[in-house]
């Protein structure tokens, strides 16, 4: 196999032209979660690690099932527990697989200066090139789902990649193949929502009647979806209601950032940017351009370089980190 | 029933379809484009085991570094589900999803050994030694502890010096080995783990 | 399992009881799931914790641990008091015609024929009533059983049952279990609608029903069920045990088991001094005029020429084909008697072949304490173990240790091939991936050096009754690790007149011209290959029996019993979902397990293992130790009296030395009752050492309700003490809704706490903690009545902050 056996780019962090989007007919793929079907088993937790080759954390039990209170720069996959008490006196056990959603607009994809370091392929698949990252953790404040995360020994931040390496070569990411029940499905974006569609159909046969497929249009809808039964319990299960890019990108604390970071080609690019959209004015920006112009947006609502958006557990993420220049594009975690 | 993984993507049309249909979902083979991980069972072979934990009986696929060439040690990279089984359709749970760990595990001895009566650690024995000593403790336990008869006249001629308590991760054919050696030897104290 | 993974895809209703398949068997368990979202299979969880089954369940029941004899009398009560159950099935299939003997009675939870002072049964009352023998027959028993076609003789099996079960009305079923009387009620209603030809519903179980002192009559029970359903031998029915280890089938098939020789022919007895002793007496007899009883009758065959297979050339007609060879036990053998023979210093030594003695328990000390008094013990692993490291173990001093110990570090599964048995008895062969490292051996390489030194030594130094010990057949290309290809070939047996393998256990003979190691693999590997190793994946029938992928015994089989599946003419019960049918000539769909071309008019009975051709419903003569009817007895350890009869524990149960000093004889210092478990992230214990899993699942926890861990102030995430009368173990407490107060008697409010077993003192974070962290520390020394499964599950305990 070649080594340069590559995907189509449809945006890159920080860089106003990429990619090859002429080729806009290329089939989208997604995963779902089926949480109807989840055993909370994590083979997917598991098998993510065992693919991805991550070392295991020493993890101890918090008075849960759930293996890590968080997911980490080594966790890119958690099952999440909770449990709940039904009015009816029966109880149900929330298990989710908390992963990267693949957003189809990414708030960490909007937010990061680092040219290139963050690439959306063509298909929808959003993927971290940590060798172009600078860790500055922008994309960690830029993720509506609370789900990038910091690695302090390389400095830099890590993600579900959507097992870009498998599917690239025909096979279904780790999770996927693994998942006992078949709770997390792959294929084709419509296929997914077909099923998803079907299957909350079923459920609201079943009784669930709030079943829902989520998908949630403020992120332009996830490549990996879920089909939650009890639509009703989303903040129990640990998802935003509605989740949305511009609530969590802040502009101006980008820009002071970029500024300490000096980084000359994060300016150019951005610089390039700014001519496009001089030229061409707010209309209709090409695909790729349409995150970076949700950033500026931002900037045009004010953003005061507080983070404003939820974690996915539904508490208040803190201020990123401030990054420092010195010249250099490593960035050093002071905070 | 081994394939190197090498053999699989030449089998499997990475354009056009065929079994490796869902890769034509958005990549591009032009170099231009993003390069992405190489698959790290790219070069691997692909042997064919099952599960060695429930008794679901899951296929896997063990990948392994290299073709089998002799020059070459093979050592394991990598398991998942075998999609062709009818019963774990390629499925594992996290268990068999985590073997790789159980194979390739460092607290597997590295030799036999021995730890005399009241000895405070083991000690490295050569397998010569391990079996001649394992012979002679089950030779004298047999000897002394064998009934041809017993109180009431009757045949029995059973040995009821020592016990052989199977586990349940050997194959049937280990598993009848052990079963055929231990009546052989007249053992009545047989078991395994179906009562526990 | 009488069916087998797959076939929960065909299951209308499926009720877990004893099991948790989520979590312990996902990817077999997935196929019910796939079957609820493709028709809307109804899943029935019931079981003393909620756990990730229950969570994905339709309906689920908390239960008292060890209470399950009245959840399934209450069931069968349910259904023969409200007409659920398949009439047509019950009068084809089943012996609810038979008449039961008038010297049968059972009186106040005791059953006739009772010795006290033994606490045995003799059962000779427990019988058929039967027809008068022939004229000059050498043996009545052999006589007929007589029966009522209408099923309305008082002694009829079907009118016994039903006085018998009278007693486990709903409101009784709720008393005794915790289960609310309506819960209950609602998942009779649903199993019972089962009880139709064109329904057919599933019961699936696991250790959470055998680890009892009435473990067997707990699973008679579920039988019972299912009998009346009319579930047996039907795709989407039956009696589904989920086994916990890759071959634990296939090892218990090749009669790695005190009790049995392969292919479950009973271990002789003292007394039955020859081969037609021993046939004379243990295979069962024709009861019925047109049954076939396969088994018995065949029984010859199978056992000569499994002696030809271990003996060869010297099991001749002459010396009854060595049967005086094969070791008589003088009594139970099982692990519980071993290790209590080890403990009374009558044992020298154990070889431990991928085993953990301390943790597997029961009562860890007690285990500990049988080790240190053995003389030597071997331990075949591949990873250090409880039984390899027990003399270092916390609080141990090694000096007053005085075992001595080998520690022969064995090959993974990984590193050989083989084949593996599933619970669906799916025989699959798996090839060797990788070597193991260099200082490892194969457990075959052990066995084969150990038998090669030992004769060795036999020849030089002679020693007792060398004959066996030299004439074990050994002739492998490689003696000192034989190839498991060449003993897969021995296990399918050889006609030696021709030297062929052969294709089916119909071709064995009792002359001693043909062999087979084990006649329920006879077929899996005739003179066309390996059929273990078949990897098709047709499926015409659309029924999920995949016969070219792998091969399950018997013949291939996928479903047991499987003419069942068809009414009195050959037509399947429900022609969507047929098992088998006759089609004029011969028997098609499934492989069948029965004659292929015996006509439905032979009337020759469904279950040909029986002498009565039918499924037994009243278990007869010494089929069980302890009943032929379950009944509902208490735990040895229970916070509530029976409420069903004066006879309080099961009467039946042996008990060891010293062991009835160790049990609570009341709830008021061990008010709680505790069971143990395994959790999805590991299995048993060997994944201590499996650092992703550790991972995943760290901790040695207990979980505990609410509303106990409030009274104790104990909190989630805190550290809790429990303490049975035999040890005490401390873990981090998982304090949940999930472990639920159950209701018992008159108002007694019961919790319970769930202590899962994977921790222990040689892997993992137990390695390093040091603390108490075996489950079975806590677990009572007593077994079942009839196999001496230890009573794991429902016992008493309390519970402290830490």
């Amino acid at each position: 196999m070649s080594t340069e056996l590559g995907l189509a780019v449809r945006r890159r962090s920080a860089t106003p032209s990429s990619g090859t989007n002429i080729r806009t007919n290329t089939p989208q793929v997604s995963k779902i979660v089926d949480i109807d079907l989840c055993i909370g088993c994590k083979a997917c937790e598991v098998a993510c690690k065992e693919w991805n080759d991550l070392p295991a954390e020493d993890t101890s039990n918090f008075g849960s099932y759930q293996s890590h209170e968080d997911l980490s720069a080594t966790t890119w996959d958690l099952m999440r527990f909770n449990e709940v008490e039904l009015p009816n006196n029966d109880l149900a056990w929330l298990i989710r697989k908390d992963s990267c959603l693949h957003c189809e607009d990414p708030g960490c994809l909007a937010a990061c200066p680092a040219p290139g370091a963050i690439i959306q392929y063509q298909n929808g698949i959003v993927d971290f090139d940590q060798t172009k990252c600078i860790g500055c953790q922008y994309c960690v404040s830029g993720c509506p789902f609370d789900i990038p995360r910091f690695d302090p020994t390389t400095k830099k931040v890590y993600k579900c990649t959507l097992c870009v390496d498998r599917v690239t070569t025909g096979l279904e990411p780790a999770c996927v193949k693994a998942c006992p029940t078949g709770s997390i499905k792959y294929g084709a974006t419509e296929d997914m929502i077909a099923y998803g569609e079907a299957k909350v159909a079923k459920l609201q046969a079943r009784g669930f009647d709030n079943a829902m497929l989520y998908n949630p249009a403020g992120v332009g809808g996830t490549h990996m979806m879920y089909v939650v039964p009890r639509g009703e319990m989303l903040g129990e299960y640990g998802l935003p209601s509605d989740p949305n890019v511009r609530s969590n990108v802040s502009f101006i604390g980008l820009l002071r950032n970029l500024r300490r970071l000096g980084a000359a080609a994060t300016w150019a690019g951005l610089l390039g940017l700014g001519a496009f959209w001089l030229r061409n004015g707010r209309h209709n920006p090409p695909p790729e351009e349409e995150a970076v112009e949700e950033m500026l947006l931002v900037g045009q609502h004010g953003g005061n370089g507080q983070h404003a958006g939820n974690g996915a557990n539904g508490e208040g993420v803190e201020e990123p980190p401030v990054v420092v220049g010195d010249g250099s594009t490593e960035a050093k975690e002071v905070s | 029933m081994e394939l190197t993984r090498r053999q699989f993507l030449k089998g499997s049309a990475l354009v056009t379809g065929g079994a490796a249909s869902v890769s034509t979902f958005g990549f591009d083979l032009q170099p231009a484009h993003a390069q992405v991980r190489q698959l790290k069972i790219s070069q691997a072979t692909e042997t064919r085991t099952v599960c060695p934990y429930c008794a679901v009986g899951c296929s896997m696929i063990a990948y392994t570094l290299g073709d089998k060439a002799p020059n070459t040690v093979p050592t394991l990279l990598h398991v998942e589900g075998d999609p062709d089984s009818p019963i774990n359709a390629g499925t594992l749970c996290p268990k068999g999803a985590s073997t790789l760990q159980l194979a390739l595990n460092g607290n597997r001895p590295a030799g036999p050994m021995y730890r005399a009566a009241g000895a405070a650690e083991w000690t490295q024995v050569s397998w010569d030694d391990a079996m001649d000593r394992m012979a002679r403790m089950v030779k004298d336990a047999r000897d002394k502890h064998f009934t041809e008869k017993d109180e009431a006249g009757n045949t029995v001629n059973r040995q009821t010096g020592f016990a052989f308590l199977g586990g349940a991760t050997i194959s049937n054919e280990e598993g009848y080995l052990t079963a055929k050696l231990m009546r052989g030897l007249g053992t009545v104290y047989l078991e395994q783990q179906a009562r526990v | 399992m009488t069916n087998h993974w797959r076939d929960f895809k065909n299951s209308d209703v499926i009720l877990v009881i004893g099991a948790n398949p989520a979590e312990n068997h996902p990817c077999g368990w997935k196929w019910a799931q796939i079957g609820r979202d493709e028709h809307g299979t109804k899943i029935i969880h019931v079981d003393p914790r909620f756990t990730r089954t229950s969570a994905i369940a339709d309906v689920y029941a908390p239960i008292r641990a060890g209470t399950d004899t009245a959840f399934f009398g209450g069931l069968i009560s349910y259904i023969l008091e409200n007409k659920l159950y398949h009439e047509d099935y019950v009068k084809l299939h089943t012996n609810a015609s038979f008449l039961v003997s008038e010297s049968y009675k059972f009186v106040d939870g005791l059953f006739s024929g009772y010795d006290a002072a033994r606490r045995t049964y003799t059962t000779t009352s427990w019988d058929y009533e039967r027809d008068i023998p022939p004229e000059g027959a050498p043996d009545p028993s052999a006589a007929f059983a007589k029966v009522d076609p209408t099923l309305q003789h008082p002694r009829s099996v079907f009118q016994v049952m039903k006085a018998h079960y009278a007693r486990y009305t709903p409101a009784m079923v709720s008393q005794i279990t915790g289960i609310p009387e309506g819960k209950f009620v609602e998942i009779a209603k649903l199993m019972g609608s089962t009880g139709v030809a064109d329904k057919v519903g599933s019961i699936v179980y696991a250790v959470g029903l055998t680890h009892h002192t009435s473990g067997v009559q707990i699973i008679r029970a579920l039988g019972m069920v299912q009998l009346l359903l009319g579930n047996v031998g039907r795709p989407g029915g039956g009696v589904n045990a989920e086994r916990g280890h890759a071959n634990i089938q296939g090892n218990t098939d090749n009669a790695i088991s005190w009790e049995v020789l392969p292919g479950y022919l009973a271990i002789p007895r003292p007394g039955m001094e020859t081969l037609n002793d021993y046939i004379s007496r243990v295979p069962a007899k024709q009861l019925r005029p047109t049954s076939i009883n396969f088994f018995g009758a065949n029984y010859k065959r199978f056992l000569v020429s499994t002696l030809k297979a271990f003996y060869g050339d010297a099991a001749k007609p002459e010396n009854d084909f060595a049967y005086s060879w094969v070791p008589k036990p003088a009594g139970n053998s099982s692990w519980l008697t071993v290790h209590d023979e080890a403990r009374s210093g009558r044992l020298d030594g154990i070889i431990y072949g991928g085993f953990h003695g301390v943790a597997v328990g029961p009562d860890s000390n007690r285990m500990a304490d049988s080790l240190g008094k053995l003389k030597w013990l071997v331990i075949m692993d591949p990873l250090p173990t409880t039984a390899s490291e027990f003399w270092r173990a916390p609080g141990v001093d090694p000096a007053d240790v005085k075992t001595e110990i080998l520690f022969l570090p064995a090959t993974h599964w990984i590193e050989k091939s083989g084949s593996f048995t599933n619970s669906g008895r799916w025989a699959q062969w798996k090839y060797k991936a990788l070597p193991g490292p260099a200082g490892v051996r194969d457990d075959n390489w052990i066995l084969g050096h150990l038998l090669l030194r030992l004769r060795d030594m036999y020849a030089k130094e002679g020693g007792a009754f060398p004959e066996p010990v030299k004439n074990l057949t050994w002739n492998y290309s490689n003696p000192g690790n034989p190839p498991l290809e060449e003993i897969a070939k021995e296990v399918n047996g050889v006609d030696l007149t021709t030297g062929r393998r052969l294709a089916s256990f119909a071709l064995l003979r009792d002359d001693g011209t043909t062999t087979t190691g084990d006649w329920i693999y006879t077929g899996s590997y005739p003179e066309e290959g390996n059929m273990m190793a078949r990897r098709g994946t047709d499926d015409p029938t659309g029924m999920g029996y995949f016969h070219n992928w792998a091969w399950s015994w018997p013949l291939n089989r996928r479903v047991l019993y499987n003419r069942a599946s068809a009414d009195a003419n050959g037509n399947p019960w429900d022609p969507t979902r047929p098992g088998v049918k006759w089609d004029g000539k011969a028997w098609v769909g499934d492989v069948p397990d029965f004659p292929v071309a015996s006509a439905p008019s032979a009337n020759q009975g469904a279950f040909i293992m029986t002498g009565e051709g039918v499924a037994r419903l009243f278990a007869p003569g010494t089929l069980t130790t302890d009943g032929p009817f379950p009944e509902h007895y208490e735990q040895t350890e229970a916070p509530l009296n029976n409420l069903l009869s004066r006879t309080e524990r099961n009467p039946a149960t042996f008990i060891y030395t010293d062991a009835a000093a160790s049990f609570a004889t009341d709830d008021k210092e061990f008010p709680y009752v505790a069971t143990t478990y395994r959790v999805t992230e590991h299995e048993h214990y060997v994944t201590q050492h499996v650092p992703y899993l550790v991972e995943a699942m760290p901790d040695f926890f207990i979980e505990l309700p609410v509303e106990l861990a409030e009274k104790k102030g104990i909190v989630n995430g805190g550290r809790v003490k429990v303490r049975s009368k035999r040890g005490e173990v401390e873990g981090v407490a998982i304090v949940t809704k999930r472990m639920r107060p159950l209701t018992i008697g008159q108002g007694k409010v019961v919790y319970q706490v769930g202590i899962p077993l994977h921790w222990n003192f040689s892997g993992g974070k137990g390695a390093v903690s040091r603390k108490p962290e075996m489950a079975n520390l806590l677990t009572p020394y007593i077994g079942d009545a009839n196999v001496r499964t230890p009573e794991f599950k429902g016992f008493l305990v309390d519970v402290e902050k830490a």
